[in-house]
């Protein structure tokens, strides 16, 4: 594509830098080769008259540029333009938009193609349907051939003819075209009228059928995407909470400064976007996210390493301690985080997580949310393998099974201690990661997200992996599924008084751990 | 589950609280009206105001350290019930400007540009002191009642009480928050000008307001000593130190919880009613998960199972607060943090503590508060 648009731009250049220097010279009385050539083409003599003073001289001249259609003439009118006064060039705009958006119609990128079929619509001529219908049948990108249909729809609903307007709106209604919707309404509003002719009514008629067809289709369309976003939510919240729940189920610990630690990710991501802008070429930029899914592993790690090493090592089976303690630390590093970066920073997303799927007429959706979908299903993989089929694993499970027993097995209880408690901290790491695609990086990051996720450690149970998940499932997709109704504030409000009345029902939350503990 | 004393102020005690008392009472306010202003015995309109806010903050304390000090149920959402016995009596005062608010209309000024026409119906019972007084302390104390039911009734315990009531708070402060809930939003209620037809810019309002602060804190700490010195209170700290134990002795846990968390929760909504007139203004951000921690780290640093020791921990914590924020304004949380995890590891018994073991006469070993890990598995 940049072979095609390099030569392109010499030439726009090169028409310019001549003209330039010609002066008023071309203006005045063309040069004798271009008298020659052009007298005799109805084209050149069109690209004359568009110049004309006369206004009717114009618009026949422009009507003659659209027909003939040649995106070849561009530069020429480019050209025209640049030099021409006010009058000729309101002429010359609807001719070069509508020939630019031709040309675009075959450009090599998809996204190009597609906004050149929906401006389009906007000319409003139609001689824009044959390309469009002639493109369309071209056209590799479903998405992209919709929208060429759609536009060519669009533009025969402005016909004179009868028929072909009624053919227009049953189309868009098979096309469950959103963007005719408006237009449709119109229709319907105009035939619902008393006095309105009988053509206007079959109209109407057909518009209300369309109408129809299309809300149904957009219902459907929305209840996907909440699913989808609820989907997303859940993704994080569980990325979020798996670590809690491991370190609360294996040490009782309730780790408050969690969120903070999803923060160091998050800045960690940062700094390496820093340090690739500052130290490498710009080519490889892109590839600063997936170096800094290790740094962000690693230095939350660090960071969880070092907060049980000097805290919460005091405060063995004291949870409401540790719990206070922790929280004093998040205290800090938000504050430090503040400090030290500012309070808004953001990372620029990689090319590939940029824009989204259009995977059906009316569903959208965004790459990185995608992305964080399957990055939890990753870690919950990961963490199921290293829990269930690895050494260290079965020792996390027996020691959060019975601790004293344990030990006294010779398991080194501390050391198991004290290697989860940095694996998950480093998971919240990657959940930073993964979260500086869907938004800002401030020292706020974890507070946001820090209540909900103990919330789904809450319901799910202690130590259940299943629970938490099925949880934060639950909590996420609830959340997205109330927020349209009530907005997000109640959204909250109602989950919270969800979760309560829930553990009316089952106190030890959704997986309780089965066993004759009294006091568990 | 070692063998734990119950801090009970002795006689000697007794005495210097009342020396205490006596001088917050009477000493004080008269530092402020007798010494000429530029005298160095001379206690400025602001710092006895300032006082007085923190003593109201003393009260709040009080109500936290009954239920985590001595039941051991760690409540992080007392912000909520200072909240709303705060705005009940927010309303009230609100409702007191009438004519005088900045576009002359009967209805607070916020309802005025956010397009409200008539007072809410919920406001009406404000418009009375009475209904501002009794709001402040009985809507605390029967949300406290619904919500202590609910999570009580369901033995939800230790942690998870915790994290439900930071959710708690936290929910509060999205809902207060909004505009539609008609308290103001984020500015809040502010803009007071009179209370009974007194002028709260007045500075014999502001000390008449100090000295019910000072007596409505004795009550309640002479209220919170009954408690704690009744048959109740055994029972409270039996749950605390082991709450199994309790229930195969044939009690009912859940229901001496509750009631200590209902009385925390009325103290908590009394401590806002007189925080409110004194302070000016409340805003969601005194409802939300950090306020309702703070408070926490007071009973935390003053020591906790210690009365005294919570309303010591408030007004030092606020007074340090108030100092170092003037000279290090970005330095207050790196300490509030730091203070949570010093004394959370090093001196789980607080400035109290510290104090009872320096003055400690030999027979009588410190009282230790140390774990309270009999209440959570």
């Amino acid at each position: 594509m940049r072979r095609g648009f390099v030569p392109f731009s010499k030439i726009v250049v090169a028409l310019f830098l001549l003209i330039l220097s010609q002066g008023t010279a071309v203006a005045e009385q063309p040069l004798a080769s271009e008298v020659a050539a052009g007298a005799s083409s109805p084209i050149e003599q069109a690209l004359l008259d568009i110049t004309s003073e006369d206004a009717a001289v114009r618009s026949t001249a422009a009507a003659l540029l659209i027909a003939q259609g040649d995106a070849s003439l561009l530069p020429k009118l480019d050209a025209i333009r640049a030099e021409a006064d006010r009058a000729t060039r309101q002429a010359l705009k609807p001719v070069i938009d509508l020939l630019k958006n031709h040309a675009n119609l075959t450009n090599a990128q998809s996204d190009t193609r597609r906004s050149a079929a929906a401006d389009l619509v906007g000319t409003g001529r139609s001689e824009a349907i044959v390309w469009l219908e002639e493109a369309a049948t071209k056209e590799p990108v479903w998405w992209v051939k919709y929208t060429m249909e759609e536009s060519a729809q669009l533009l025969r609903l402005r016909a004179e003819d009868h028929a072909v307007r009624v053919v227009a709106v049953k189309k868009l209604g098979e096309l469950r075209s959103q963007n005719g919707l408006s237009a449709l309404k119109e229709l319907l509003e105009v035939g619902t009228q008393s006095g309105s002719t009988d053509e206007q009514r079959a109209l109407a008629d057909a518009a209300h059928a369309s109408i129809g067809q299309i809300d149904a289709w957009f219902w459907w369309a929305d209840a996907i995407e909440t699913f989808f976003r609820g989907l997303s939510l859940s993704s994080i919240l569980l990325m979020m909470s798996l670590g809690l729940a491991i370190v609360f189920g294996l040490m009782g610990v309730i780790n408050m400064a969690h969120g903070e630690l999803m923060m160091v990710g998050a800045y960690a991501t940062f700094v390496t976007q820093q340090a690739f802008i500052s130290w490498l070429s710009p080519e490889v930029f892109d590839w600063y996210f997936p170096v800094a899914l290790p740094v962000a592993f690693c230095s939350a790690a660090a960071f969880g390493w070092v907060l049980e090493a000097t805290v919460i090592r005091f405060l063995y089976g004291r949870l409401l301690e540790t719990l206070l303690a922790t929280w004093g630390v998040s205290l800090i590093l938000m504050q430090a985080a503040r400090v030290y970066f500012g309070d808004l920073t953001a990372v620029i997303a990689p090319q590939a997580l940029r824009g989204g799927a259009q995977v059906m007429v009316g569903v959208y959706l965004p790459y990185n949310r995608i992305f964080i979908i399957l990055l939890s299903i990753v870690c919950v993989l990961g963490i199921y393998f290293l829990l269930f089929r690895s050494n260290l694993g079965i020792r996390v499970r027996s020691v959060t099974q019975n601790r004293n027993m344990s030990a006294c097995l010779g398991i080194p209880t501390r050391k198991v201690d004290s290697y989860t408690f940095a694996f998950a901290s480093g998971l919240a790491g990657i959940a930073g990661w993964a979260l500086t695609m869907v938004g800002n990086v401030d020292p706020g990051l974890g507070q946001n997200y820090i209540v909900d996720a103990f919330m789904v450690v809450v319901t799910g149970g202690v130590g259940k992996l299943a629970g938490t998940i099925w949880a934060s499932l639950g909590i996420g997709g609830l959340n997205k599924l109330i927020e349209p109704v009530s907005g997000a504030v109640y959204g909250k409000v109602f989950i919270l008084v969800g979760v309560i009345l829930f553990l009316q029902w089952r106190p030890q939350g959704l997986f309780a751990a089965k066993g004759r503990n009294a006091d568990a | 589950m070692p063998e734990q004393t119950v801090a009970r102020p002795d006689s000697r005690e007794t005495v210097s609280l009342s020396l205490v008392g006596l001088v917050l009472l009477v000493l004080l306010p008269l530092l402020n009206v007798l010494p000429a202003d530029d005298s160095w015995l001379h206690l400025s309109d602001f710092r006895l105001n300032q006082f007085g806010k923190f003593l109201a903050f003393g009260i709040l304390a009080l109500g936290l350290d009954l239920i985590w000090g001595y039941c051991g149920v760690l409540s992080m959402g007392q912000g909520v019930f200072f909240g709303l016995g705060a705005y009940c009596m927010g309303m009230y005062l609100a409702l007191q400007i009438g004519a005088e608010s900045v576009y002359g209309s009967e209805l607070p000024d916020f309802m005025v540009w956010t397009q409200v026409k008539e007072l809410p119906l919920f406001w009406y019972p404000f418009k009375s002191f009475v209904g501002g007084f009794l709001g402040a302390i009985l809507v605390p104390v029967l949300f406290a009642t619904l919500f202590g039911f609910l999570a009580f009734r369901s033995r939800i315990k230790g942690v998870y009480f915790a994290i439900i009531t930071q959710a708690l708070a936290f929910a509060a402060w999205l809902v207060f928050n909004r505009n539609e809930t008609r308290l103001g939003g984020t500015n809040g209620l502010t803009d007071f000008k009179q209370l009974l037809g007194f002028r709260l810019s007045d500075p014999s309002t502001q000390r008449g307001l100090y000295i019910i602060t000072v007596l409505a804190l004795v009550a309640a700490y002479l209220f919170c000593r009954w408690i704690v010195a009744s048959r109740a209170g055994n029972v409270l700290i039996a749950i605390r130190d082991s709450e199994s134990r309790v229930t195969f002795s044939g009690y009912t846990p859940w229901k001496y919880k509750l009631f200590v968390f209902v009385v925390s929760a009325g103290l908590a909504g009394l401590a806002g009613m007189l925080y409110v007139p004194q302070v000016g203004i409340i805003t969601p951000a005194q409802i939300g998960v950090l306020p309702s921690l703070e408070v926490v780290i007071w009973v935390a640093v003053g020591g906790r199972g210690t009365l005294i020791g919570a309303v010591l921990g408030a007004v030092a914590v606020n007074y340090g607060r108030s100092v170092l924020t003037n000279y290090f304004p970005e330095a207050w949380p790196f300490i509030l943090g730091g203070l949570f995890v010093v004394v959370v590891t090093m001196f789980p018994d607080g400035l109290l503590g510290m104090i009872r073991k320096a003055t400690a006469r030999k027979e009588t070993p410190a009282p230790a508060i140390k774990a309270e890990g009999g209440t959570v598995a």
